[in-house]
């Protein structure tokens, strides 16, 4: 588990607006990514940087290429070109699993439960370095049972805070389309991960429930972990991240606070396009939100 | 028409040595498709080389039985590898198909002219099981009233019925485990697995091997009990058989493909039974124009396809299954 810090002084503060910025404590860097589809070049990032101990929102559009950047980063696809470093260390030609294992997690856009397992156990698979996941260990109980205490009072307690705990016995596969986010982010933190890697972690959660989980998404930065997430919500793109950085067409267009972001003529751009003369902090919010919610409802 | 007679074909079928090679490669396909969602096509490939690993080591190489046994056991493993090191990186249909295809090679291979000095062509191999039939501890028969075995077949019996139940028991101890949990998360979802930082190809593999060495060892029983191998008694339709045995107890539980083939046996020869004397004799139950005694052997085949869509009609779950585990969709 990463050290206990609460970030007194900014720790960006001074960085400039430019995308592809230097960050002063970067856990993750990325140099000339790209990802072609057919014609269709869905990731061509010529740098990024994340600050390690913060939390950082990736805005854009619809088909940006923000998925597909979590994909490159975490394992589960292959860039064309590209380099990219994790805690200083290259992530290239890794495998996700070992991408996993050095500290860095995401979540999925589709939530990935699994049905047919209870949610306890969905939360318990979670755990690193589990004895009896060894095959050879595996038929003694005395070997691992200890160590599957310990995973599941942690698990439990997970789930009492992701308020999943009168779920616990239920199949996965039983819950909401918003459970199963929480259920997802718990599950992640399991493996106790430096850097959490969330795909749009509130589409689908209720309102109220909506605060709650951005108090657990600045309570791990509080933790020490670092954030990044992708997020359609304006609101919690403001209300929680230090750090925005916005992709378009596969490219990085700006970088910089929330208040700058959103007032920054390429964003405005690239999410608005029509109405180019608002604000998008002036924008009517539940359109936007009615536009995002159309979209997910498609893709689903 | 005699009821007695048919109950006991079909409970000496179903207690019978029929019923343990099945329960066995079905617990193999239990452990590949009910915990892991592997689709394995080719069990009678394993069994093939299970039983002609005995059979060769011994008979053509001049080796002693308890090497064969060794060979039969490792035989699978080395299989599992080649199928497994190419496919299991890829999506699931390309194990079904290279598994299908690789258990045909087998037996065409096993039963080929050009290879007879080895695998005996297509008369197969025999006179390896002495040492087996040595140990017989019985002299006498074992007489039930309605069933009698003979004290070979008692004695295949019993050492049969032990491993279904040793196995059994290892397959309940694996998957309660948290390395059970990993397989059936695999099933589930396996880029969900992956992000938690598992290796989810090595899993595969060990499944693929455990499962396979399953059906090498129901291939080794099913060529001692008989004492002999023959390429066409490891044809496709012997996985077909075992998959049906597993969904009739129910997947993903531990004693599912045992009661499922106890239960798949039990129909087979009861029917068989039931149409064999209906059709027999001069003034048959069946009048010939209906139905011939050689149409009536194949009839069995066609109920018990009746049955197995019935079954997955009305209890998709299988015997043992969860409906409300089963009713949950994939999403
Ligand atoms: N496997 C694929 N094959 C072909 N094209 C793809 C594939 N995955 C993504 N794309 C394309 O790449 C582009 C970027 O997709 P991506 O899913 O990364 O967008 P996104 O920014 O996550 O969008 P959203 O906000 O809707 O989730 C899209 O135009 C999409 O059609
Ligand atoms: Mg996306």
């Amino acid at each position: 588990m990463p050290a206990d810090t609460t970030p007194t002084t900014d720790p960006l503060a001074g960085v400039a607006n430019t995308p592809g910025v230097k960050k002063p404590d970067a856990i993750l860097v990325g140099s000339s990514i790209t990802r072609q589809f057919g014609g269709l070049k869905a990731v061509d990032v010529e740098h990024v940087e994340i600050q390690r101990g913060v939390i950082t929102a990736l805005i854009g559009p619809n088909g940006a290429g923000k998925t597909t950047l979590f994909n490159l980063l975490t394992g589960f696809d292959a860039p064309d070109t590209g380099e990219w470093s994790f805690n200083g260390q290259s992530l290239q030609k890794v495998p996700a699993y070992k991408v996993a294992r050095r500290g860095m997690v995401r979540t999925f856009q589709l939530t990935k439960v699994l049905s047919r397992l209870t949610v306890i156990e969905n939360m318990r698979l979670g755990a690193t370095g589990q004895r009896g996941e060894r095959f050879w260990s595996a038929p003694f109980r005395a070997l691992w049972s200890g160590q599957e205490d310990s995973i599941t009072e942690r698990a439990d307690e997970l789930l009492a805070r992701f308020k999943l705990d009168a779920k616990r016995e239920d199949f996965a596969g039983s819950l909401s389309g918003g459970q199963r986010k929480l259920l997802e982010m718990a599950r992640s933190l399991m493996v106790d991960p430096e850097l959490i890697m969330l795909d749009e972690p509130m589409a689908g959660v209720n309102p109220a429930l909506k605060q709650s989980l951005l108090g657990h998404v600045k309570s791990l930065r509080d933790e020490g972990r670092t954030v990044l997430f992708v997020e359609h919500d304006m609101d919690m793109v403001r209300d929680i991240s230090d750090w925005v950085i916005v992709m378009a067409q596969g490219k990085i267009v700006a970088e910089g606070t929330p208040d700058q972001v959103m007032s920054d003529q390429a964003v405005i751009d690239a999410y608005l396009g029509a109405h180019h003369d608002t604000d998008i902090t002036e924008l009517d919010e539940t359109e936007l939100e009615q536009a995002t919610e159309a979209e997910l409802d498609q893709e689903a | 028409m005699d009821f007695g007679s048919i109950l006991s074909a079909a409970l000496s079928s179903a207690l019978g040595p029929q019923a343990i090679v099945f329960a066995l490669a079905a617990i193999g396909l239990n452990i590949h498709f009910g915990y892991t969602g592997l689709l394995n096509f080719g069990q009678a490939g394993f069994m093939a080389v299970g039983a002609y690993g005995l059979a060769v080591t011994v008979v053509t190489y001049d080796q002693s039985f308890w090497l064969g046994v060794v060979v039969a056991l490792v035989a699978p493993v080395v299989l599992a590898l080649v199928l497994g090191v190419p496919t299991l990186r890829l999506r699931a249909d390309y194990l079904a198909i290279a598994t299908i295809a690789t258990a045909e090679i087998l037996r065409l291979v096993f039963g080929a002219v050009e290879t007879r000095e080895v695998f005996g062509g297509s008369n197969g191999l025999t006179g390896f099981a002495k040492t087996f039939q040595d140990l017989n501890p019985y002299s006498g028969p074992l007489d039930l009233g309605i069933i009698r075995f003979r004290p070979d077949d008692l004695w295949s019996l019993t050492v049969g019925w032990i491993l279904v139940a040793l196995g059994c028991l290892f397959v309940w101890l694996l998957m309660r485990s948290p390395w059970g949990r990993v397989l059936r998360s695999i099933r589930e979802d396996e880029d969900a697995v992956r992000s938690l930082g598992k290796n989810v190809f090595a899993y595969k593999m060990q499944a693929l091997i455990l499962g396979g060495v399953f059906g090498g060892l129901a291939g080794l029983f099913f060529a001692v009990k008989q004492a002999s191998v023959v390429p066409s008694d490891y044809s496709t339709n012997i996985t077909f058989y075992a998959y049906t045995a597993l969904l009739i107890g129910g997947a993903a539980r531990v004693l599912g493909p045992v009661v499922g083939a106890m239960i798949f046996w039990f129909l087979m020869a009861g029917i068989g039974a039931f149409f064999s004397q209906a059709t027999a004799g001069s003034d048959p139950l069946i009048p010939t124009w209906a139905m011939s005694d050689i149409q009536a052997s194949l009839v069995r085949l066609i109920l018990v396809g009746l049955g197995l869509m019935l079954l997955m009609i009305y209890r998709p779950q299988g015997i043992f299954g969860d409906r409300k585990e089963l009713a949950i969709d994939a999403r």
